[in-house]
Protein backbone atom coordinates (compact mmCIF):
# COMPACT_ATOMS: atom_id res chain seq x y z
CA UNK A 1 0.00 0.00 0.00
CA UNK A 2 2.54 2.56 0.90
CA UNK A 3 4.90 1.19 -2.28
CA UNK A 4 1.30 1.77 -4.31
CA UNK A 5 1.63 5.67 -2.52
CA UNK A 6 5.32 6.50 -3.24
CA UNK A 7 4.82 4.79 -6.58
CA UNK A 8 1.91 7.21 -6.86
CA UNK A 9 3.78 10.58 -6.14
CA UNK A 10 6.87 9.56 -7.67
CA UNK A 11 4.62 9.47 -11.04
CA UNK A 12 3.01 12.12 -10.43
CA UNK A 13 5.98 14.21 -9.19
CA UNK A 14 7.85 13.19 -12.47
CA UNK A 15 4.93 14.01 -14.63
CA UNK A 16 4.65 17.32 -12.89
CA UNK A 17 8.33 18.43 -13.16
CA UNK A 18 8.03 17.44 -16.86
CA UNK A 19 5.14 20.03 -16.88
CA UNK A 20 7.47 22.64 -15.97
CA UNK A 21 10.11 21.77 -17.72
CA UNK A 22 8.05 21.91 -21.15
CA UNK A 23 6.60 25.59 -20.01
CA UNK A 24 10.29 26.81 -19.55
CA UNK A 25 11.10 25.52 -22.76
CA UNK A 26 8.05 27.04 -24.84
CA UNK A 27 10.21 29.79 -25.99
CA UNK A 28 11.76 27.32 -28.47
CA UNK A 29 8.63 26.41 -29.54
CA UNK A 30 9.29 29.14 -32.97
CA UNK A 31 12.39 27.26 -33.07
CA UNK A 32 10.71 23.83 -33.35
CA UNK A 33 7.94 24.85 -35.09
CA UNK A 34 8.77 22.41 -38.16
CA UNK A 35 8.64 19.29 -35.63
CA UNK A 36 5.01 20.89 -33.94
CA UNK A 37 3.46 21.45 -37.55
CA UNK A 38 4.53 17.84 -37.91
CA UNK A 39 3.07 16.39 -35.02
CA UNK A 40 -0.29 18.68 -35.40
CA UNK A 41 -0.64 16.77 -38.37
CA UNK A 42 -0.24 13.67 -36.86
CA UNK A 43 -2.22 13.98 -33.63
CA UNK A 44 -4.99 16.06 -35.16
CA UNK A 45 -5.65 15.08 -38.48
CA UNK A 46 -5.75 11.07 -38.05
CA UNK A 47 -8.79 11.29 -35.56
CA UNK A 48 -10.85 13.79 -37.09
CA UNK A 49 -12.97 11.10 -38.27
CA UNK A 50 -13.16 9.54 -34.79
CA UNK A 51 -14.06 12.79 -33.18
CA UNK A 52 -16.66 13.30 -35.58
CA UNK A 53 -18.26 10.21 -35.12
CA UNK A 54 -18.31 9.75 -31.71
CA UNK A 55 -19.20 13.45 -31.27
CA UNK A 56 -22.08 12.41 -33.78
CA UNK A 57 -23.47 9.83 -31.76
CA UNK A 58 -23.05 11.69 -27.92
CA UNK A 59 -25.39 14.17 -29.66
CA UNK A 60 -28.24 11.88 -30.55
CA UNK A 61 -27.98 10.06 -27.26
CA UNK A 62 -28.41 13.15 -24.90
CA UNK A 63 -30.96 13.95 -26.75
CA UNK A 64 -32.75 11.01 -27.00
CA UNK A 65 -32.25 10.90 -23.79
CA UNK A 66 -33.18 14.08 -22.12
CA UNK A 67 -35.97 14.69 -24.87
CA UNK A 68 -37.76 11.64 -23.98
CA UNK A 69 -38.06 12.66 -20.49
CA UNK A 70 -38.81 16.49 -21.24
CA UNK A 71 -41.72 15.52 -23.93
CA UNK A 72 -43.15 13.69 -20.63
CA UNK A 73 -43.52 17.73 -19.75
CA UNK A 74 -44.10 18.86 -22.88
CA UNK A 75 -40.92 20.97 -22.62
CA UNK A 76 -39.37 19.45 -25.80
CA UNK A 77 -38.85 22.38 -27.08
CA UNK A 78 -35.82 23.11 -24.77
CA UNK A 79 -34.36 20.14 -26.35
CA UNK A 80 -31.35 22.42 -28.32
CA UNK A 81 -30.64 24.28 -25.22
CA UNK A 82 -29.83 21.00 -23.23
CA UNK A 83 -27.81 19.01 -26.09
CA UNK A 84 -25.81 23.10 -26.34
CA UNK A 85 -24.98 23.12 -23.42
CA UNK A 86 -23.84 19.97 -22.46
CA UNK A 87 -21.78 19.02 -25.67
CA UNK A 88 -19.84 22.84 -24.89
CA UNK A 89 -19.69 22.43 -21.55
CA UNK A 90 -18.62 18.85 -20.69
CA UNK A 91 -19.62 16.24 -23.36
CA UNK A 92 -17.56 18.06 -25.75
CA UNK A 93 -13.95 18.55 -23.87
CA UNK A 94 -14.17 15.54 -22.23
CA UNK A 95 -14.96 12.89 -25.12
CA UNK A 96 -12.41 14.60 -27.29
CA UNK A 97 -9.84 14.26 -24.72
CA UNK A 98 -10.57 10.89 -24.19
CA UNK A 99 -10.50 10.33 -27.97
CA UNK A 100 -7.35 11.85 -27.71
CA UNK A 101 -5.83 9.71 -24.54
CA UNK A 102 -6.32 6.66 -26.73
CA UNK A 103 -5.19 7.48 -29.64
CA UNK A 104 -3.07 10.41 -29.87
CA UNK A 105 -1.47 9.64 -25.83
CA UNK A 106 -0.89 5.61 -26.58
CA UNK A 107 1.05 6.46 -29.59
CA UNK A 108 2.97 8.83 -28.29
CA UNK A 109 3.86 6.61 -24.92
CA UNK A 110 4.42 3.64 -27.81
CA UNK A 111 6.53 6.01 -29.97
CA UNK A 112 8.86 7.50 -26.87
CA UNK A 113 8.93 4.53 -25.44
CA UNK A 114 10.22 2.43 -28.13
CA UNK A 115 12.77 5.74 -28.69
CA UNK A 116 13.86 4.85 -24.41
CA UNK A 117 14.10 1.24 -25.27
CA UNK A 118 16.12 1.85 -28.56
CA UNK A 119 18.87 3.76 -27.02
CA UNK A 120 17.79 6.89 -29.03
CA UNK A 121 17.29 9.00 -25.66
CA UNK A 122 20.45 7.95 -25.20
CA UNK A 123 21.75 8.96 -28.58
CA UNK A 124 20.03 12.37 -27.98
CA UNK A 125 21.66 12.69 -24.79
CA UNK A 126 25.45 12.20 -25.69
CA UNK A 127 24.53 14.28 -28.56
CA UNK A 128 23.76 17.08 -25.84
CA UNK A 129 20.16 17.51 -28.22
CA UNK A 130 17.59 18.15 -25.06
CA UNK A 131 14.96 15.82 -25.42
CA UNK A 132 12.35 17.99 -23.82
CA UNK A 133 12.83 20.52 -26.35
CA UNK A 134 13.37 18.59 -29.48
CA UNK A 135 10.64 15.79 -28.77
CA UNK A 136 8.16 16.29 -25.79
CA UNK A 137 7.51 19.95 -26.18
CA UNK A 138 6.58 20.01 -29.68
CA UNK A 139 3.97 16.96 -29.07
CA UNK A 140 2.73 18.80 -25.66
CA UNK A 141 1.75 22.29 -27.44
CA UNK A 142 0.45 20.32 -30.97
CA UNK A 143 -1.79 18.34 -28.24
CA UNK A 144 -2.66 21.84 -26.54
CA UNK A 145 -3.58 23.03 -30.05
CA UNK A 146 -5.35 20.09 -31.37
CA UNK A 147 -7.57 19.29 -28.40
CA UNK A 148 -9.61 22.93 -28.46
CA UNK A 149 -9.94 22.03 -31.99
CA UNK A 150 -10.98 19.36 -32.33
CA UNK A 151 -13.49 19.82 -29.49
CA UNK A 152 -15.07 23.02 -31.45
CA UNK A 153 -15.87 20.29 -34.31
CA UNK A 154 -16.84 17.55 -31.63
CA UNK A 155 -19.81 20.79 -30.25
CA UNK A 156 -20.68 21.04 -33.68
CA UNK A 157 -21.51 17.55 -34.77
CA UNK A 158 -23.10 16.77 -31.51
CA UNK A 159 -25.46 19.48 -31.71
CA UNK A 160 -26.14 18.14 -35.53
CA UNK A 161 -26.48 15.04 -34.24
CA UNK A 162 -28.86 16.19 -31.54
CA UNK A 163 -30.85 17.91 -34.24
CA UNK A 164 -31.78 14.72 -35.98
CA UNK A 165 -32.51 13.15 -33.11
CA UNK A 166 -35.18 16.59 -32.33
CA UNK A 167 -36.74 15.90 -35.82
CA UNK A 168 -36.88 12.48 -36.27
CA UNK A 169 -37.68 11.09 -32.46
CA UNK A 170 -38.93 14.20 -30.86
CA UNK A 171 -40.97 16.34 -33.73
CA UNK A 172 -38.85 19.22 -32.89
CA UNK A 173 -38.37 20.93 -36.11
CA UNK A 174 -35.54 22.03 -37.18
CA UNK A 175 -35.30 25.77 -37.05
CA UNK A 176 -37.03 25.68 -33.61
CA UNK A 177 -34.11 23.62 -32.43
CA UNK A 178 -31.36 25.71 -34.04
CA UNK A 179 -33.10 28.51 -32.84
CA UNK A 180 -32.60 27.36 -29.01
CA UNK A 181 -29.27 26.21 -29.69
CA UNK A 182 -28.32 29.78 -30.94
CA UNK A 183 -30.11 31.42 -28.61
CA UNK A 184 -28.38 28.93 -25.52
CA UNK A 185 -24.98 29.64 -27.03
CA UNK A 186 -25.69 33.68 -27.74
CA UNK A 187 -25.79 37.26 -26.22
CA UNK A 188 -23.76 36.79 -23.33
CA UNK A 189 -21.69 39.73 -24.14
CA UNK A 190 -18.46 38.03 -24.60
CA UNK A 191 -16.45 38.28 -27.85
CA UNK A 192 -17.99 36.66 -30.66
CA UNK A 193 -21.41 36.40 -28.64
CA UNK A 194 -20.32 33.23 -27.70
CA UNK A 195 -21.14 32.28 -24.29
CA UNK A 196 -19.18 31.42 -21.38
CA UNK A 197 -20.38 27.65 -21.95
CA UNK A 198 -18.11 27.47 -24.83
CA UNK A 199 -15.17 29.48 -23.48
CA UNK A 200 -14.65 27.52 -20.71
CA UNK A 201 -15.25 24.41 -22.59
CA UNK A 202 -12.06 25.21 -24.82
CA UNK A 203 -10.08 26.15 -21.69
CA UNK A 204 -10.72 22.71 -20.55
CA UNK A 205 -10.30 21.13 -23.74
CA UNK A 206 -6.18 22.98 -23.87
CA UNK A 207 -5.67 22.07 -20.22
CA UNK A 208 -6.64 18.36 -21.31
CA UNK A 209 -4.29 18.35 -24.14
CA UNK A 210 -1.64 19.69 -22.21
CA UNK A 211 -2.62 16.68 -19.35
CA UNK A 212 -3.50 14.23 -21.52
CA UNK A 213 0.35 14.72 -23.19
CA UNK A 214 2.57 15.09 -20.19
CA UNK A 215 1.33 12.38 -18.82
CA UNK A 216 1.86 9.97 -22.30
CA UNK A 217 5.20 11.38 -22.59
CA UNK A 218 6.56 10.85 -19.36
CA UNK A 219 5.01 7.24 -19.52
CA UNK A 220 7.10 7.01 -22.98
CA UNK A 221 10.38 8.38 -21.49
CA UNK A 222 10.19 6.03 -18.64
CA UNK A 223 9.59 2.78 -20.37
CA UNK A 224 11.70 0.25 -19.11
CA UNK A 225 13.58 -2.37 -21.66
CA UNK A 226 12.28 -5.46 -22.40
CA UNK A 227 9.28 -6.85 -24.23
CA UNK A 228 7.14 -5.64 -21.78
CA UNK A 229 8.31 -2.00 -21.26
CA UNK A 230 6.71 -0.23 -24.29
CA UNK A 231 3.31 -2.26 -24.05
CA UNK A 232 3.25 -1.01 -20.09
CA UNK A 233 4.27 2.80 -20.70
CA UNK A 234 1.01 2.54 -23.33
CA UNK A 235 -1.41 1.18 -20.58
CA UNK A 236 0.12 3.30 -18.38
CA UNK A 237 -0.26 6.59 -20.45
CA UNK A 238 -4.17 5.98 -21.27
CA UNK A 239 -5.30 5.06 -17.87
CA UNK A 240 -3.28 7.73 -15.77
CA UNK A 241 -4.28 10.31 -18.79
CA UNK A 242 -7.99 9.17 -18.43
CA UNK A 243 -8.14 9.67 -14.47
CA UNK A 244 -6.35 12.95 -14.82
CA UNK A 245 -8.55 14.47 -17.33
CA UNK A 246 -11.46 13.27 -15.29
CA UNK A 247 -10.01 14.34 -12.25
CA UNK A 248 -8.80 17.80 -13.54
CA UNK A 249 -11.97 18.26 -15.12
CA UNK A 250 -13.84 17.95 -11.94
CA UNK A 251 -11.45 20.80 -10.50
CA UNK A 252 -11.92 23.31 -13.51
CA UNK A 253 -15.38 22.71 -13.84
CA UNK A 254 -15.69 23.33 -10.23
CA UNK A 255 -13.31 26.70 -10.53
CA UNK A 256 -15.69 28.27 -13.34
CA UNK A 257 -19.45 26.90 -12.30
CA UNK A 258 -18.95 27.51 -8.73
CA UNK A 259 -19.41 30.97 -8.48
CA UNK B 1 52.05 1.82 -31.21
CA UNK B 2 52.60 -0.80 -28.13
CA UNK B 3 51.31 -1.07 -24.23
CA UNK B 4 54.65 0.09 -23.48
CA UNK B 5 54.82 3.46 -25.35
CA UNK B 6 50.96 3.86 -24.28
CA UNK B 7 52.26 4.06 -20.54
CA UNK B 8 54.30 6.55 -21.06
CA UNK B 9 51.72 8.98 -21.76
CA UNK B 10 48.39 10.22 -20.25
CA UNK B 11 45.00 8.56 -19.01
CA UNK B 12 42.31 9.90 -20.44
CA UNK B 13 39.82 7.43 -19.05
CA UNK B 14 40.14 5.83 -15.86
CA UNK B 15 37.87 3.80 -14.10
CA UNK B 16 38.86 3.03 -10.36
CA UNK B 17 37.10 0.05 -8.21
CA UNK B 18 33.89 0.96 -9.84
CA UNK B 19 30.78 -1.37 -8.79
CA UNK B 20 27.20 -0.91 -10.52
CA UNK B 21 24.13 -2.66 -10.00
CA UNK B 22 20.83 -2.66 -10.85
CA UNK B 23 18.53 -4.13 -7.86
CA UNK B 24 19.78 -7.15 -7.40
CA UNK B 25 21.94 -7.61 -10.48
CA UNK B 26 25.30 -6.94 -9.69
CA UNK B 27 27.23 -6.05 -13.17
CA UNK B 28 30.40 -3.98 -12.66
CA UNK B 29 32.45 -5.31 -9.18
CA UNK B 30 35.46 -3.77 -9.07
CA UNK B 31 35.98 -2.34 -12.52
CA UNK B 32 39.42 -0.54 -12.96
CA UNK B 33 40.85 0.54 -16.44
CA UNK B 34 43.13 2.87 -17.15
CA UNK B 35 43.41 3.68 -20.87
CA UNK B 36 45.55 6.58 -22.39
CA UNK B 37 45.62 9.51 -24.76
CA UNK B 38 45.52 7.96 -28.32
CA UNK B 39 45.36 4.43 -27.63
CA UNK B 40 42.99 1.77 -28.69
CA UNK B 41 41.56 -0.04 -26.27
CA UNK B 42 38.87 -3.14 -26.70
CA UNK B 43 36.81 -4.47 -24.25
CA UNK B 44 35.65 -8.62 -25.17
CA UNK B 45 33.79 -10.78 -22.58
CA UNK B 46 30.73 -12.79 -23.15
CA UNK B 47 27.32 -11.61 -23.83
CA UNK B 48 25.20 -9.97 -20.89
CA UNK B 49 28.62 -9.41 -18.86
CA UNK B 50 28.25 -5.54 -18.43
CA UNK B 51 30.67 -4.05 -21.46
CA UNK B 52 27.41 -2.18 -22.33
CA UNK B 53 27.06 -0.94 -18.96
CA UNK B 54 31.27 -0.15 -18.96
CA UNK B 55 30.91 1.76 -21.76
CA UNK B 56 28.09 4.14 -20.86
CA UNK B 57 29.74 5.24 -17.89
CA UNK B 58 32.53 6.72 -19.57
CA UNK B 59 30.10 9.36 -21.24
CA UNK B 60 27.99 9.92 -18.07
CA UNK B 61 24.96 7.88 -19.13
CA UNK B 62 25.19 5.85 -15.79
CA UNK B 63 26.87 6.79 -12.59
CA UNK B 64 29.04 4.39 -10.71
CA UNK B 65 27.43 3.13 -7.41
CA UNK B 66 30.63 3.51 -6.11
CA UNK B 67 34.46 3.87 -7.05
CA UNK B 68 34.98 6.89 -9.59
CA UNK B 69 35.07 7.06 -13.57
CA UNK B 70 37.55 10.18 -15.20
CA UNK B 71 37.49 11.68 -18.49
CA UNK B 72 39.67 13.62 -19.10
CA UNK B 73 40.37 14.75 -15.64
CA UNK B 74 36.75 14.88 -14.52
CA UNK B 75 35.04 12.74 -12.38
CA UNK B 76 31.76 11.65 -13.99
CA UNK B 77 29.92 11.53 -10.55
CA UNK B 78 30.13 15.20 -10.03
CA UNK B 79 30.95 16.60 -13.58
CA UNK B 80 29.05 20.17 -13.76
CA UNK B 81 26.41 19.99 -16.73
CA UNK B 82 28.37 22.95 -19.51
CA UNK B 83 31.27 21.21 -18.35
CA UNK B 84 29.55 17.51 -19.08
CA UNK B 85 28.04 19.25 -22.33
CA UNK B 86 31.89 20.35 -23.59
CA UNK B 87 32.94 17.21 -22.40
CA UNK B 88 30.15 15.20 -25.04
CA UNK B 89 31.22 17.01 -27.69
CA UNK B 90 34.43 15.90 -27.40
CA UNK B 91 33.12 12.36 -27.80
CA UNK B 92 31.40 10.34 -30.20
CA UNK B 93 29.44 6.44 -28.89
CA UNK B 94 28.19 4.40 -31.46
CA UNK B 95 25.47 2.45 -30.55
CA UNK B 96 25.38 -1.27 -30.31
CA UNK B 97 21.84 -0.69 -32.10
CA UNK B 98 22.32 1.97 -34.07
CA UNK B 99 19.97 4.31 -32.03
CA UNK B 100 18.78 6.51 -35.44
CA UNK B 101 15.50 8.44 -34.90
CA UNK B 102 13.40 6.63 -37.32
CA UNK B 103 11.36 9.69 -38.59
CA UNK B 104 14.41 11.51 -40.20
CA UNK B 105 16.17 10.36 -42.93
CA UNK B 106 19.63 8.76 -42.42
CA UNK B 107 21.90 11.85 -43.37
CA UNK B 108 19.19 13.70 -41.07
CA UNK B 109 20.30 11.54 -38.44
CA UNK B 110 23.95 12.10 -39.31
CA UNK B 111 23.62 15.61 -39.71
CA UNK B 112 21.30 15.99 -35.91
CA UNK B 113 24.38 16.78 -33.50
CA UNK B 114 25.65 19.50 -36.10
CA UNK B 115 22.28 20.81 -36.77
CA UNK B 116 21.53 21.25 -32.90
CA UNK B 117 25.14 22.22 -31.15
CA UNK B 118 26.40 24.22 -34.17
CA UNK B 119 25.64 26.82 -36.20
CA UNK B 120 27.17 25.42 -39.81
CA UNK B 121 25.38 27.00 -42.90
CA UNK B 122 23.18 23.59 -44.59
CA UNK B 123 25.68 23.57 -47.32
CA UNK B 124 28.45 22.80 -44.95
CA UNK B 125 26.44 20.40 -42.72
CA UNK B 126 25.39 18.09 -46.05
CA UNK B 127 29.09 18.20 -47.54
CA UNK B 128 30.38 16.73 -43.95
CA UNK B 129 27.85 14.44 -43.41
CA UNK B 130 28.05 13.13 -46.86
CA UNK B 131 31.84 13.16 -46.53
CA UNK B 132 30.96 10.42 -43.60
CA UNK B 133 28.79 8.37 -45.39
CA UNK B 134 31.25 7.86 -47.94
CA UNK B 135 33.62 7.01 -45.17
CA UNK B 136 31.86 4.81 -43.91
CA UNK B 137 31.08 3.33 -47.11
CA UNK B 138 27.16 4.15 -47.44
CA UNK B 139 27.42 6.90 -49.85
CA UNK B 140 23.97 6.87 -51.14
CA UNK B 141 21.70 6.71 -48.33
CA UNK B 142 21.17 10.54 -47.22
CA UNK B 143 17.69 10.56 -47.91
CA UNK B 144 16.35 7.11 -47.42
CA UNK B 145 14.57 6.34 -44.36
CA UNK B 146 16.21 4.50 -41.38
CA UNK B 147 13.56 1.49 -41.71
CA UNK B 148 14.73 1.19 -45.55
CA UNK B 149 18.22 0.22 -44.08
CA UNK B 150 19.39 -2.97 -43.40
CA UNK B 151 20.92 -3.37 -40.07
CA UNK B 152 24.26 -3.23 -41.23
CA UNK B 153 23.83 0.00 -42.86
CA UNK B 154 21.83 1.75 -40.22
CA UNK B 155 25.09 0.80 -37.89
CA UNK B 156 27.28 2.65 -40.23
CA UNK B 157 24.87 5.16 -40.51
CA UNK B 158 25.24 5.71 -36.70
CA UNK B 159 28.92 5.04 -36.79
CA UNK B 160 28.83 8.19 -39.14
CA UNK B 161 26.86 10.01 -36.48
CA UNK B 162 29.30 9.28 -34.03
CA UNK B 163 32.31 10.81 -36.44
CA UNK B 164 30.61 13.71 -37.78
CA UNK B 165 31.86 16.09 -35.04
CA UNK B 166 34.96 15.11 -35.08
CA UNK B 167 35.56 13.55 -31.78
CA UNK B 168 38.64 12.71 -29.75
CA UNK B 169 37.67 9.93 -27.49
CA UNK B 170 34.94 7.75 -29.48
CA UNK B 171 32.94 4.69 -27.49
CA UNK B 172 32.46 1.77 -29.85
CA UNK B 173 29.71 -0.38 -29.17
CA UNK B 174 30.10 -3.77 -31.06
CA UNK B 175 31.03 -1.62 -34.54
CA UNK B 176 31.17 -4.45 -36.62
CA UNK B 177 28.66 -7.07 -35.32
CA UNK B 178 25.72 -8.16 -38.26
CA UNK B 179 28.29 -6.48 -40.85
CA UNK B 180 29.62 -9.07 -43.57
CA UNK B 181 33.86 -9.49 -42.76
CA UNK B 182 34.47 -7.51 -46.00
CA UNK B 183 32.26 -4.30 -44.36
CA UNK B 184 33.77 -5.60 -41.16
CA UNK B 185 37.07 -5.47 -41.83
CA UNK B 186 36.70 -2.14 -43.69
CA UNK B 187 35.53 -0.72 -40.47
CA UNK B 188 38.32 -2.16 -39.07
CA UNK B 189 40.62 -0.24 -40.81
CA UNK B 190 38.80 2.74 -40.70
CA UNK B 191 39.04 2.89 -36.84
CA UNK B 192 42.48 2.38 -36.63
CA UNK B 193 42.90 5.23 -39.63
CA UNK B 194 40.93 7.19 -36.91
CA UNK B 195 43.36 6.19 -34.16
CA UNK B 196 46.40 6.28 -35.87
CA UNK B 197 46.00 9.65 -38.33
CA UNK B 198 43.93 11.37 -36.12
CA UNK B 199 45.15 10.23 -32.71
CA UNK B 200 41.74 9.32 -31.40
CA UNK B 201 41.31 7.48 -28.13
CA UNK B 202 39.16 4.29 -28.49
CA UNK B 203 37.32 2.63 -26.54
CA UNK B 204 35.71 -0.48 -28.23
CA UNK B 205 33.83 -3.38 -27.16
CA UNK B 206 33.57 -6.01 -29.71
CA UNK B 207 33.13 -9.52 -30.24
CA UNK B 208 35.10 -10.14 -33.14
CA UNK B 209 38.99 -10.71 -32.64
CA UNK B 210 39.47 -9.58 -36.62
CA UNK B 211 38.35 -6.06 -34.71
CA UNK B 212 40.77 -6.51 -32.03
CA UNK B 213 43.88 -7.69 -33.83
CA UNK B 214 43.40 -4.74 -36.44
CA UNK B 215 42.53 -1.82 -33.82
CA UNK B 216 43.48 -2.81 -30.74
CA UNK B 217 46.89 -1.59 -28.71
CA UNK B 218 45.22 -3.15 -26.25
CA UNK B 219 42.60 -5.75 -24.72
CA UNK B 220 40.49 -7.28 -21.91
CA UNK B 221 37.90 -9.64 -21.07
CA UNK B 222 35.39 -8.61 -18.46
CA UNK B 223 34.30 -11.40 -16.63
CA UNK B 224 32.31 -11.37 -13.06
CA UNK B 225 32.44 -7.40 -13.43
CA UNK B 226 36.01 -6.73 -13.17
CA UNK B 227 38.45 -6.73 -15.98
CA UNK B 228 41.08 -10.03 -16.62
CA UNK B 229 44.23 -10.14 -18.54
CA UNK B 230 44.68 -6.99 -19.84
CA UNK B 231 47.56 -7.17 -22.82
CA UNK B 232 48.38 -6.42 -26.19
CA UNK B 233 46.36 -8.57 -28.64
CA UNK B 234 49.13 -10.73 -29.49
CA UNK B 235 49.87 -11.82 -25.97
CA UNK B 236 45.88 -12.06 -25.51
CA UNK B 237 45.05 -14.27 -28.05
CA UNK B 238 47.54 -16.72 -27.33
CA UNK B 239 47.61 -16.95 -23.96
CA UNK B 240 47.34 -19.81 -22.21
CA UNK B 241 44.71 -19.28 -19.21
CA UNK B 242 42.01 -21.38 -19.70
CA UNK B 243 39.45 -19.13 -18.87
CA UNK B 244 40.86 -16.76 -22.19
CA UNK B 245 41.57 -20.24 -24.04
CA UNK B 246 37.45 -21.26 -23.38
CA UNK B 247 36.37 -17.88 -24.14
CA UNK B 248 38.00 -17.40 -27.36
CA UNK B 249 37.57 -21.37 -28.39
CA UNK B 250 35.19 -20.41 -31.00
CA UNK B 251 36.38 -16.63 -32.22
CA UNK B 252 39.51 -17.79 -33.37
CA UNK B 253 39.69 -19.64 -36.79
N1 LIG C 1 19.29 -0.02 -17.45
C1 LIG C 1 19.36 -1.28 -17.00
N2 LIG C 1 18.50 -1.72 -16.07
C2 LIG C 1 18.57 -2.97 -15.59
N3 LIG C 1 19.48 -3.87 -15.98
C3 LIG C 1 20.36 -3.50 -16.90
C4 LIG C 1 20.36 -2.18 -17.47
N4 LIG C 1 21.38 -2.11 -18.34
C5 LIG C 1 21.97 -3.31 -18.34
N5 LIG C 1 21.37 -4.15 -17.48
C6 LIG C 1 21.78 -5.53 -17.19
O1 LIG C 1 23.17 -5.54 -17.02
C7 LIG C 1 23.73 -6.68 -17.61
C8 LIG C 1 24.83 -6.29 -18.55
O2 LIG C 1 24.27 -5.63 -19.67
P1 LIG C 1 25.13 -5.14 -20.89
O3 LIG C 1 24.17 -4.58 -21.88
O4 LIG C 1 26.21 -4.24 -20.43
O5 LIG C 1 25.78 -6.48 -21.43
P2 LIG C 1 26.80 -6.64 -22.62
O6 LIG C 1 28.05 -7.18 -22.05
O7 LIG C 1 26.89 -5.38 -23.39
O8 LIG C 1 26.13 -7.78 -23.48
P3 LIG C 1 25.95 -7.92 -25.06
O9 LIG C 1 27.21 -8.50 -25.57
O10 LIG C 1 24.83 -8.86 -25.21
O11 LIG C 1 25.66 -6.55 -25.60
C9 LIG C 1 22.61 -7.43 -18.28
O12 LIG C 1 22.24 -8.50 -17.47
C10 LIG C 1 21.49 -6.43 -18.36
O13 LIG C 1 20.27 -7.08 -18.21
MG1 LIG D 1 26.20 -4.67 -25.14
Amino acid sequence: MSSMLSRFLGDVGFQLTLAVQVVLRAGSSWRRRTLVADQLFQSGLKVVHVVLLVGLFIGMIVALQTGLELSRFGQQDQIGTIVALSMCREMGPFITATILAATVGSALAAELGTMAVSEELAALEVMSIDRISFLVMPRVLAAAIVCPMLTVLCDAIGIVGGGLIAQSQLNVGMSLYYDSVLESLNDRGLPFDLPKDVYTGLFKSFVFGIVLSVISCAAGVQATSGAMGVGNATRKAVRDSIIAIIVSNYFLSWMFFNT
Amino acid sequence: MSANDAAQRDVIIRYEDVHKAFGPKVVLAGFDLEVYRGEAFAIMGPSGTGKSVALRHVIGLLKPDSGVVTVDGNDMRTIERDKLRELRSRMGYVFQEAALLNWLSAGENVALPLRETTRLPDAEIREKVNAKLALVQVPDVYNKMPNELSGGMRKRVGLARALVTDPEIILYDEPTAGLDPEISSSINHLMRDLAQQLHVTSLIVTHHIGCVRTTADRVGLLDGGKLHYVSNPQEFIHSTEPRLVRFLGDKLD
